[in-house]
């Protein structure tokens, strides 16, 4: 059998995992040093200069978030391996309002799907009588307080970042799905959804411990490729503000007295489409110059939950009011959590 | 002669599998017609929302993820 011979030639699988975990954990440690040894000694930049400074955190954390982004992949997608969609949507229909849409909450944060799968995913949760309420919960938790944002926010701003982050925005996915479910929206679903019928549930051959780190790793390659650039540019723009952007300015635009402050932080992450790994450094610098972290928060959540792009997929199957209702609540609770939190914190 | 089916709008993932499903047909030596399936209610007749999905003669083989060349090669010599 050709087949079988193809099969033999691949790499011995367990010594290259450990291999990679290896790679991965010393890349890891040895980053910070190389980093600086890279800035101040390499390119022989002054220690505490502006343009040192920025080199410094330019080498240092497009490794930092490259490295964090493949681990975060490599989770998600060896999850998505274990639950899917189609499983999960049994598991919410014909579940009352409150405990339905905690639920949904819960299980989105940890059922990750391709954005380009967030129509039939709509399509079949809408089609398994899963109420839209409780349909929305899903689509605003699972991209929101999905493994690859809380990872990287984990790795930027520590664990009590992280914490408040998966905390209020498992709020807002709850909130927004019992505000939507309770304004009976359904006849702004359009209206060739109604007519579609799912066929019968399928079962895929059974995979394998290594079918699924294979497909995960195959997974990270090709998105770390993908946002690659955007990493690079949010970097890029992080460390144009850490060198040279005085954290005055940043104080006084993005400040706690200036009121506009978190709603225009949140306007302007909608049209930001730069991904969770391009924005997440930008806000780390301007955190590290004193923007408060409310405001950050709201930023980091209006980019990862009100992304341009998804609303427009999401037009297939949701009229325009829907999508506006849909905007406006998520908006709502993230500006919540920005003053929120900077209130509680300051 | 085969009947293949690849499910999915065309993100790079749908992608991904139809070339691994081509070179798959060199691997198992078959030949096939390879068909892109890009509506979702056509997709969705299928009974899955994960995409990508594949299709080898009317029956899903695998969908919500890239199985390798190896694998479909072992799919389509069954």
């Amino acid at each position: 059998m050709t087949v079988l011979a193809v099969r033999r030639l691949h790499v011995p699988f367990w010594p290259t995992v450990g291999l990679a975990a290896v790679a991965w954990l010393v890349a890891w440690f040895v980053n910070l040093p190389l980093a600086n040894w890279a800035a101040y000694d390499l390119l022989a930049l002054e220690e505490g200069s502006q343009l040192g400074d920025a080199v410094a955190f330019f080498v240092y954390d497009v490794p930092k978030v490259l490295l964090l982004l493949s681990a975060a992949v490599t989770v998600v997608s060896f999850l998505r391996t274990f639950i899917s969609p189609e499983r999960v949507r049994h598991l919410l229909a014909g579940r009352r309002a409150v405990p339905g849409t905690m639920a949904a909450a819960g299980v989105g944060a940890v059922t990750p799907f391709c954005s380009c799968s967030s129509v039939p995913l709509f399509i079949g949760f809408v089609e398994a009588g899963v109420p839209l309420g409780v349909t929305f919960a899903f689509l605003v938790a699972s991209p929101l307080v999905g493994p690859v944002p809380v990872i990287l926010i984990w790795g930027l701003f520590g664990p009590l970042v992280t914490l408040a982050y998966i905390a209020s925005g498992l709020t807002i996915a709850v909130l927004a799905g019992l505000v939507i479910g309770r304004l009976n929206l359904e006849r702004y679903i359009e209206d060739y959804v109604w007519k579609i019928r799912m066929g019968a549930s399928v079962e895929q051959a059974p995979l394998t411990f290594e079918d699924r780190l294979r497909d995960a790793w195959l997974q990270t390659r090709a998105i770390v490729r993908r946002v690659l650039p955007f990493v690079v540019v949010g970097i890029g723009i992080g460390a144009a503000i850490h060198g040279f952007v005085p954290e005055e300015l940043v104080v006084a635009v993005g400040g706690r007295d200036n009121p506009l402050a978190v709603p225009a932080l949140v306007l302007l992450g909608v049209p930001l489409y730069l991904d969770a790994a391009g924005t997440l450094p930008i806000v780390e610098a301007l955190v590290g110059k004193g923007l408060p972290l409310g405001s950050a928060l709201a930023f980091m959540m209006a980019v990862v939950a009100l992304s341009l792009p998804e609303l427009v997929i999401l037009r297939r199957v949701m009229k325009p009011r829907l999508i506006v209702v849909f905007v406006a609540v998520v908006a709502t609770g993230i500006l919540l959590v920005g003053f929120g939190f900077n209130v509680i914190l300051a | 002669m085969k009947k293949i089916e690849v499910l999915g709008p065309g993100c790079a993932n749908c992608a991904r599998l139809e070339a691994n499903t081509r070179e798959a047909l060199g691997l198992a030596g078959v030949e096939a017609e390879i068909t892109k399936v890009t509506d979702y209610a056509d997709i969705m007749g299928y009974g899955i929302m994960s995409t990508p999905g594949l299709v080898i003669d009317g029956k899903v083989v695998s969908y919500g993820r890239v199985p390798s060349a190896g694998d479909i090669a072992v799919w389509l010599a069954e």
